[in-house]
């Protein structure tokens, strides 16, 4: 069978399985759509995280990026890995004994608003939404190169998956279906990087195989006078990589889907450990993806130098320039910066299988993973979005006195609303939707990870406190970023406005926003009245794990 | 509440040595002092580099482990203690 026939297989057995498990998590009570009524086990809880964390950014871009961008690559291995570090030591425990339904629902309380609350609540639809589109473009990418149907249908079939399983199940149904593509998404990564492993040094282990590709492709690059790859700071400077590592670590604990999977789960413990669970589910992928970079580069560059212009002839080169993935220059391919520069970092994990010339079912399964990586993510942030309007501006503000089944019903609108919302994101993608994912971490690291974590380490810290401090970190990084992009959303700018500010770039300015919040919080909760004591009595109750 | 207190002192001090740990590992051994680490190597990779793509993330998987294991335990301790809470008699652990 070819790749094609392959993939129709892969696909289809595992969507069914996805709309099997939907089907068994239908639930009956807000209780259950938006916390899957508290009773996710630690380790299902840790599966459901890695799958709802690693996107399709995560499964397919990532690998891509490191091989091109060699050491400097690890800002995105360890931003998007050590802030789970922050979530469970200063977040994740705290937000489960407090046992809301949203992060919204932390800040409105602990701070004693509904404006925060609506404020918080903004955030999380803005960051959600601009995550959510990439997604779904990601499903139409996946089926038109594999399956070769339009790009619109394979946006439809993906929402009509999702929105089956999300809108019956809710957060019980995601959870379960989010198990299951955990499984699907990290057996197609790991398949294809083991089997390039043992083709290359013998060794089955891609995290050990990596140590000897390392000086042959350090040899090679310099061969074609390329710079060392184990080289730190080649594309960015040292102050970047420190403020984009930063800023992705505080940014990840402070996303609200990953935040709300803690609220799943029985008790303070399994909070814990689900952290743990998830963190080592997501460090499988994440230590194999800078092996597979390297393999990926090491075999382009071989190929290069053994077949110099001639390379371009190749099928896989060929077969991605079919689809305007690899564009080869006029005069072809006769040097190494000329390979890269036609060489689109995306493609690298679905086309590493086939320049190792793999077996079409792994191809397949490729495929099959990246549709469970997107389908995961997108899922989880639609929840994080139905949940944001129908539970705390519906809920909470405009009609607090709704019943349980009003209530129910607001909420599976909402996500059916915003499944199809995100479709036409997907199919119409907005100029700056690729730019706007420095938007989200940068705006969760300068809103939400300073208030959540003073308001649970600090009880001196107050509404005027975080509603000055949100706002300010918020603004100054919107503004930050939309000065440094603009050149990308403004018709006929050719310069961005301004390239940095002291020296940080787009991606890491978060940092300084983050820094603004806690230092504008502290001072003016100072200078104004302390919280009333039912608040400092929750507080005191949220750190201490006792039922 | 001099269950409590004590308790929250020492969650305090065991998240501030992880954190200390996790910056450590994290932006200190693998984006502050990578150049001079890659004068060591590791196995056939230069330290600096390795701690960078694969070190950290092991460190940050096992700060977690830690961090659930120990936590646990205290709490476990903590609610073998009479419940300090309403009670205002002082407690040994205080």
């Amino acid at each position: 069978m070819d790749i094609q026939s392959w993939t129709w297989v892969t696909v289809g057995l595992t969507f069914s399985l996805y709309l099997y498990i939907g089907y068994r998590s239908r639930v009956r009570s807000t209780r259950g759509f938006y916390v899957a009524g508290q009773g996710v086990p630690a380790i299902a809880n840790g599966a459901a995280t890695a799958a709802d964390w690693m996107s399709a950014a995560s499964f397919i871009s990532m690998a891509g990026l490191i091989s091109f961008m060699g050491y400097d690559g690890a800002v995105y291995l360890m931003g998007w890995t050590g802030g789970y570090v922050l979530l469970a030591l200063l977040l994740a425990p705290f937000l489960r004994k407090f046992g809301q339904y949203t992060v919204p629902d932390f800040v409105g309380v602990r701070y004693y608003s509904n404006a925060a609350r609506v404020v918080a609540a903004i955030a999380a639809i803005f960051v959600s939404f601009t995550y959510v589109a990439g997604q779904m473009a990601g499903v139409g990418v996946a089926f038109g190169r594999f399956l070769e149907i339009p790009f619109e249908l394979g946006v439809g079939i993906g929402m009509v998956v999702v929105a089956f399983f999300a809108v019956l199940g809710g957060m019980k149904g995601i959870t379960y279906t989010q198990v299951a593509q955990y499984c699907v998404l990290i057996f197609a990564y790991m398949a294809p990087a083991i089997a390039i492993a043992l083709l290359l040094t013998g060794n089955p282990v891609p995290q050990l195989a990596m140590e000897e590709i390392l000086p042959k492709l350090n040899a090679i690059q310099q061969d074609l006078g390329l710079s060392s790859y184990s080289n730190p700071f080649t594309g960015l400077s040292k102050l970047n990589v420190f403020a984009i590592t930063l800023c992705l670590m505080a940014g990840t604990a402070g996303l609200p889907h990953v935040i709300v999977r803690f609220y799943t789960v029985k008790n303070v413990q399994a909070a814990r450990w689900s952290a743990f669970w998830a963190l080592l589910f997501i460090g499988i992928l994440y230590t194999t993806a800078p092996a597979l970079a390297m393999f990926a580069k090491y075999h382009i560059l071989q190929q290069f130098a053994e077949l110099g212009p001639a390379i371009a002839e190749e099928s896989w080169m060929q077969n991605w320039a079919a689809t305007g993935l690899v564009s080869i220059p006029e005069g072809g391919i006769q040097t190494a910066e000329q390979l890269l520069e036609a060489i689109n970092r995306d493609i690298i994990v679905l086309a590493t299988p086939e320049i190792a010339r793999l077996p079409a079912i792994v191809v397949a399964l490729v495929a099959a993973g990246g549709l469970a990586a997107a389908l995961s993510t997108a899922s989880g942030l639609l929840l994080v979005i139905s949940s944001a309007l129908a539970h705390d501006i519906y809920g909470s503000v405009i009609r607090p006195e709704a019943s349980e089944k009003q209530r129910l019903f607001i909420g599976r609108l909402m996500i059916f609303l915003a499944v199809i919302v995100a479709g036409v994101f997907g199919v119409y993608p907005l100029g700056f939707v690729a730019e706007v994912v420095a938007f989200a971490f940068g705006l969760a690291a300068a809103s939400f990870f300073p208030v959540i974590v003073l308001g649970i380490f600090w009880k001196r810290a107050n509404r005027e406190g975080a509603i000055a401090g949100m706002s300010v970190g918020l603004v100054f990084t919107f503004v930050m970023i939309a000065l440094m992009r603009a050149q990308n959303v403004i018709p006929g700018m050719e310069e961005p406005v301004i390239e940095q500010f002291l020296g940080i770039g787009a991606q890491g300015v978060g940092v300084v926003g983050m820094l603004l919040n806690f230092a504008v919080t502290t001072v003016v909760s100072l200078c104004t009245p302390d919280s009333p004591v039912s608040v400092r009595d929750m507080v005191e109750r949220v750190r201490y794990p006792k039922e | 509440m001099h269950v409590a207190k004590a308790y929250w002192r020492r969650q305090l001090r065991r998240t501030g040595l992880l954190l200390v740990a996790w910056a450590v590992a994290g932006l200190g051994c693998s984006v502050l002092f990578v150049e001079q680490l890659n004068r060591i190597s590791f196995g056939d990779m230069p330290f600096g580099f390795w701690m960078a793509q694969q070190g950290s993330i092991y460190v940050f998987i096992l700060l977690i482990f830690l961090y659930a294991l120990l936590s646990g335990r205290a709490d476990r301790e903590a609610i073998l203690e009479p419940d300090g809470e309403d009670d205002a008699a002082p407690t040994p652990e205080g």
